[in-house]
């Protein structure tokens, strides 16, 4: 009992400052009304059509990147043996060793170097390769539950082996891809830090940059009320996803990828 | 294994039968290599270029005096006699390691206790579970922006509950007020946010231990305390392991909670490693120094991942 009101009330705590942004995002001087969401959209820094276009292609780009890389990564380690499997499989993981903020500055030098400063592309590759990690580690282990004798009847019928990975595996890996791409967006939908330091112009900003944007630009006052309508934006699609996710997201850790 | 061993041999050695088999099999097994490396080239590819090339350029660039626009030059060891004198990186990498501390303690204690209280499935801790959880799927730069309103004096509730208290006179910024009520914006910012990923790990931990080892402890009369000491937790050790090394590695690399919510103030009193190697790089335009930065605290946290993966080995062992 005494377990159940101290998780009520916990719970309570945890949901407050979610609902309380919902209702300050709807409340204005004269009552309710979607003002805040309003002086969002059109005030001069605030987000507009391009920074959510920005954000979409972020997201799409660094979901897609993500999944090719890691699912013919997985298969290679997975399912096949090659010289200097190991060390490469060791490096993808030593990315979580070194963590990004520390090779971001070198990053911005790198991309400048290919033509990539400044753009969504160059800042969904660098995403991707802090995916890596997570996803390959996955969808390694995704190949290697797949039994044997699937991959070699397909063999036998006359597939290749990239036949048998698209015509055959692929589906049988699918709870391994959709974890994968819940993480590979939320990340890249939410991150600010890459973008911060990769982006330069505001018509390149993602959302999350040009929200902050409207409380770190400015000296004066801050827009409170119009800072929440933005929270609102940014969290809704994540929430959605989430609601309906909730049980890859769990499985993602539940399946081992997290138990060191 | 200890076939493929003998087929690898010279084929005029062998005896008939392995000469035809042995060259197919060797022949086959090439294949399979070269279509290996051919699905992991683009891992290869990103690991190569977006990590390990970056990785050297890092510590090439610490090197140089490397300003935003303009020619690198060797300068070695400015950057690194640079941070011995700056009082700013001082200041910030001791409030680093005391927020570091603090965060780990917090959140550790917080994330445990949440997750000894979901255990067990019973009714309502699915929706707890949820209830914790949820904070999750707001990224860290929308929650500390939920934060900043919620405990602004223009909008938010807290301040008005406190100050009907008679507690306050109305006017109190939380998050630049005092370092004190600033750090303790961040602090409370960071459990929301993270309390519910953390019980996450330590829940698949805690799923892990036989339900028969808490039978027999019950059986052998062991009090709820000593079942937690004696065994709940050295079969946690791993998960604990693993929750720590996450918690210290990302409260040293802290950032957005500062930069958004506090803006590193009042006068830098939270003002963390990373804020200063962001504001040598795109502030001061000087990058060689930012690379100096990172390059300490890549070595920190390397040798410290390093000492924890070696504590782990020899504990599971």
């Amino acid at each position: 009992m005494i377990n159940r009101i101290t998780g009520a009330a916990l719970a309570i705590l945890f949901l407050f400052p979610l609902l309380w942004s919902g209702w300050a995002s709807v409340r204005t001087d004269s009552g309710f009304g979607f003002e805040n969401y309003t002086r969002l959209f059109t005030e001069d820094g605030g987000i507009g059509f391009q920074q959510i276009w920005n954000s979409v292609v972020v997201s799409a780009l660094t979901v897609a990147g993500t999944l090719l890389v890691s699912t013919l990564g997985g298969y290679a380690f997975g399912r096949f043996r090659f010289p200097g499997r190991d060390v490469l499989f060791l490096l993808t993981l030593a990315i979580l060793m070194v963590p990004y903020a520390t090779i971001l500055i070198a990053l911005y030098v790198l991309l400048g170097w290919l033509g990539l400063d400044d753009s969504l592309v160059g800042l969904s590759l660098v995403l991707i390769m802090f995916q890596l990690p997570f996803s390959l580690f996955m969808m390694r282990n995704s190949f290697e539950a797949i039994p044997k004798e699937l991959e070699e009847s397909a063999l036998v019928d006359g597939c290749t082996t990239f036949t048998a990975l698209t015509r055959i595996l692929l589906r049988v890996v699918r709870p391994g891809l959709v974890t994968v791409s819940l993480f590979a967006f939320l990340v890249s939908w939410n991150e600010f830090f890459a973008p911060l330091i990769l982006l330069n112009s505001t018509d390149q900003f993602t959302m999350t940059l040009a929200v902050v944007n409207m409380r770190t630009a400015t000296h004066g006052s801050i827009d409170y009320a119009a800072l929440e309508a933005g929270v609102v934006v940014m969290a809704v699609p994540c929430l959605l996803l989430f609601a309906f996710m909730q049980r890859s997201y769990v499985r993602g850790f539940m399946s081992g990828a997290l138990r060191g | 294994m200890a076939r493929p061993l003998v087929a690898t041999k010279p084929p005029q050695d062998s005896t008939v039968d392995e000469t035809v088999e042995a060259p197919r099999r060797r022949r086959l097994g090439r294949r399979r290599a070269l279509q290996g490396w051919l699905y992991a080239s683009p891992t290869a590819l990103m690991v190569g270029l977006f990590f390990l090339v970056p990785l050297v350029l890092v510590g090439w660039m610490s090197l140089h005096r490397w300003p935003l626009l303009g020619e690198p030059e060797l300068n070695f060891p400015d950057n690194y006699a640079g941070v011995a004198d700056n009082d700013l990186i001082a200041d910030a990498a001791w409030f680093t390691a005391k927020y570091t501390v603090v965060i780990t303690v917090l959140l550790f204690v917080l994330a445990f206790g949440l997750a000894l209280l979901v255990q067990r499935r019973r009714r309502g801790v699915g929706f707890f579970r949820t209830a914790f959880i949820l904070p999750m799927a707001v990224g860290f730069a929308s929650a500390s922006l939920l934060f900043l309103g919620m405990l602004s004096d223009e909008i938010g509730p807290i301040n008005k509950f406190v100050a009907s208290l008679g507690l306050i006179d109305g006017y109190t910024s939380w998050t630049s007020g005092s370092p004190n009520s600033a750090l303790g914006s961040a602090i409370l910012l960071v459990l929301w946010r993270f309390a519910g990923f953390m019980m996450l790990i330590l829940l698949t931990g805690l799923q892990a231990i036989p339900l028969e080892l808490y039978e027999a402890a019950r059986v052998d009369g062991a009090s709820r305390w000593q079942t937690f000491r004696q065994v709940t937790l050295p079969l946690m050790r791993p998960t604990i392991a693993l929750v720590l090394t996450l918690m210290i590695t990302g409260s040293l690399l802290a950032f957005d909670q500062f930069w958004i919510l506090t803006r590193g103030g009042p006068d830098n009193s939270t003002t963390s490693l990373v804020m200063v190697i962001y504001r040598e790089a795109f502030v001061r335009l000087d990058l060689g120094s930012a690379a100096g930065i990172s390059v300490l605290l890549l070595l920190v946290l390397v040798v410290f991942n390093v000492v924890q993966l070696g504590v782990l080995r020899r504990r599971s062992r």
